[in-house]
């Protein structure tokens, strides 16, 4: 894994590092990892994946089979400077979610998954946000947006830088 | 009934925010000192037996008893895994708690691992939940500062880690031993039991798993006694000696078309009718309503004349639904349509399904492809029967899947179909007039799946 230049920084890698003492395995650092290399990156790219299974003594396969498990992660191309959750779970459906998400592809043009060519903005689709007292709702990035109507989620839009 | 003042929700709307000092102030860790102080691990172990306290996740496993599983003489470590993956459709209860009670939640936890000799607990927390990330870590640090936590706890030989561990947005993480394969840094696909997690969990040692609001359950148990748990919910049923009973208070969270939504606090045995209209203020804009889920998705759905259900740990089975689930109440009116309805649910279980058994994998799937045709005006007879056959042979009832999330996914297809038949023939027989009472060839796919 010496080929080419590296793409973990230092400073990377000693953030995933400070995850050991946690706990008595190795492979159990793997969630930590791809969480803090995908906060960085905004995606976890093959190489990524290759240096994270050194750092933690495993092969790649084991780093990239929990990976593609798990529904947050991006793999081929970073996700956009916002990355936006749009709850379609029974109570944010029942009032209204449907409508909102076919907003949403109006106004930015791209659908569950896919990235602005901008690059600004991510659209996924979320199960269950746990927020159905506050439906319909999304996560803004780390900010939960509650009772969402069109005229709210264009304020919340024309926010984002 | 006579008033019943919260206690588990008492401190959520503390204006203080949820310090440490503001729960020290309203008797916090005051428990925990106590018991310390005063009684052995083995002593808080009887007092959460005796209580008849049963698990808050959904099963209802009485606590106690799932703490005695644990071996005697391990040598160690004994691990402990806080079940912070809510993610049931419904659900909010520990959000609630975490966001706004962490302390509470937390001081459960230590009491909870002072009684198993657990010296080091995982909080898994879905990633969903970036403000109750928050205020977790940042209750943890206070505890550490104030040692509550860390090396030889208040002056005794008991120490305790606690950790935050981040999911990354999987429903099956919600499952314990899903919950604990995904701790060890892999798939979360369940584990088959035996050997259940108290003999061989995480990192291969004796292991808990209990949830949030269970943790808030037991602080209240210690701080205010078995009497007191035991005087509120049901009592067990005398003419059954295997049932311990639905006792104590519980968080019944209410979504949906009323009034009200919100996270309600009241002794276990509310009847739905109580809990819409007492606290949600009724069904939203006038309307009638034509049914509600439970105890979240998973536990099927309730005709709005089977409201008088109470809501404890027997009597949703005897409405046909898979039980209480989390108690997570979703009221749908008059308007929604059952067919809709399903084909959300199967949306939400397909995506969820694992992938390591293939009934529940390839099961939610067609489920999803015939509710998908049948909404896109192409729906056949024969569709509603075959749904309740995948329903009826998937999950570990009918004994084809490792984990229960196949048994929730049947659960709203049988109850769906079963208590609003006539709504999907109908809906079949007006927007497909050919296949009514037909049972051709499955038409393409690829002309429904476009959504």
């Amino acid at each position: 894994m010496s080929q080419g230049q590296r793409l973990l920084s230092d400073e990377i890698l000693a953030e995933i590092r400070a995850f050991f003492p946690r706990y008595p395995t190795r492979q159990a650092v793997v969630l930590p990892a791809l969480h803090v290399v995908h906060e960085r990156l905004r995606h976890v790219p093959r190489q990524a994946v290759v240096e994270i299974a050194d750092l933690l003594g495993l092969i790649p396969a084991q780093v990239q089979d929990t990976l593609t498990f798990y529904g947050f992660f991006k793999q081929d191309e970073p996700h956009g400077r916002h990355r936006i959750w749009l709850c379609r779970s029974i109570s944010c459906h029942l009032r209204g979610s449907d409508e909102l998400l076919a907003h949403l592809r109006a106004r930015t043009g791209v659908g569950p998954g896919e990235t602005t060519a901008d690059g600004r903005l991510t659209i996924e689709c979320a199960e269950c946000l746990g927020a159905c007292e506050q439906a319909p709702c999304m996560l803004a990035g780390d900010t939960l947006c509650s009772w969402l109507t069109e005229d709210k989620l264009n304020e919340i839009l024309d926010s984002l830088d | 009934m006579t008033a019943f003042e919260p206690v588990l929700l008492a401190n959520i709307a503390n204006r203080e925010g949820p310090t440490l000092r503001s729960y020290e102030a309203t008797g916090g860790y005051e428990a925990l000192r106590e018991m310390l102080a005063r009684h052995s691990p083995d002593h808080v172990k009887d007092l959460v037996r005796a209580s008849g306290l049963r698990g808050r996740g959904g099963a209802g496993f009485p606590t106690g008893l799932k703490w005695t599983f644990l071996p005697q003489d391990h040598p160690g470590p004994v691990y402990f895994c806080l079940n912070a993956d809510e993610s049931e459709p419904g659900t909010f209860n520990n959000r609630v708690l975490m966001e706004g009670d962490p302390h509470q939640v937390l001081e459960g936890l230590i009491l909870s691992c002072y009684a198993t000799s657990a010296t080091t607990a995982y909080i898994y927390l879905r990633y969903e939940y970036p403000l109750a990330l928050r205020r977790m870590q940042a209750a943890i640090d206070e505890c550490y500062a104030a040692g509550y936590l860390g090396r030889g706890i208040l002056g005794t030989g008991f120490s305790l880690n606690v950790y935050l561990h981040r999911g990354a947005a999987a429903y099956v993480c919600g499952e314990e031993t899903g919950l604990i394969e995904s701790l060890e840094g892999k798939r979360a696909w369940p584990r088959i039991k035996p050997p259940f997690p108290a003999v061989e969990g995480v990192f291969r040692k004796p292991t808990v798993v209990n949830n949030v609001e269970t943790m808030a359950c037991v602080k209240q148990i210690c701080r205010r006694g078995v009497d007191w748990f035991r005087s509120l919910g049901v009592p067990p049923d005398p003419n059954d000696p295997r049932d311990p009973g639905s006792l104590g208070p519980k968080l019944y969270c209410l979504s949906g078309h009323v009034e009200r939504p919100g996270c309600y606090e009241a002794p276990l045995g509310l009847t739905v009718r109580a809990l819409i209209e007492d606290f949600g203020g009724g069904v939203w804009k006038g309307r009638k309503a034509k049914a509600a889920i439970p105890g979240g998705i998973s536990t099927g759905l309730l005709r709005s004349d089977e409201f008088d259900c109470r809501l404890d740990f027997t009597d949703p089975v005897r409405h046909g639904c898979l039980g209480l689930g989390t108690a997570a109440v979703v009221v749908l009116d008059e308007t929604v349509s059952m067919v809709d309805f399903l084909h959300n649910s199967c949306q939400f279980f397909a995506h969820e399904s694992c992938g390591q058994c293939t009934p529940c994998r390839e099961g939610t799937t067609w489920a999803l492809k015939m509710l998908r045709r049948i909404r896109a005006g192409r729906g056949r007879w024969k569709d509603l029967d075959l749904l309740l056959e995948i329903a009826d042979s998937i999950g570990i009832i009918p004994g084809s899947t490792i984990c229960g999330l196949a048994d929730g996914a049947a659960w709203p297809i049988k109850n769906a179909i079963r208590k609003f038949r006539g709504e999907f023939e109908d809906t079949i027989r007006d927007s497909n007039p050919h296949g009514y009472g037909q049972t051709a060839p499955v038409p393409a796919l690829d002309a429904v799946e476009s959504t």
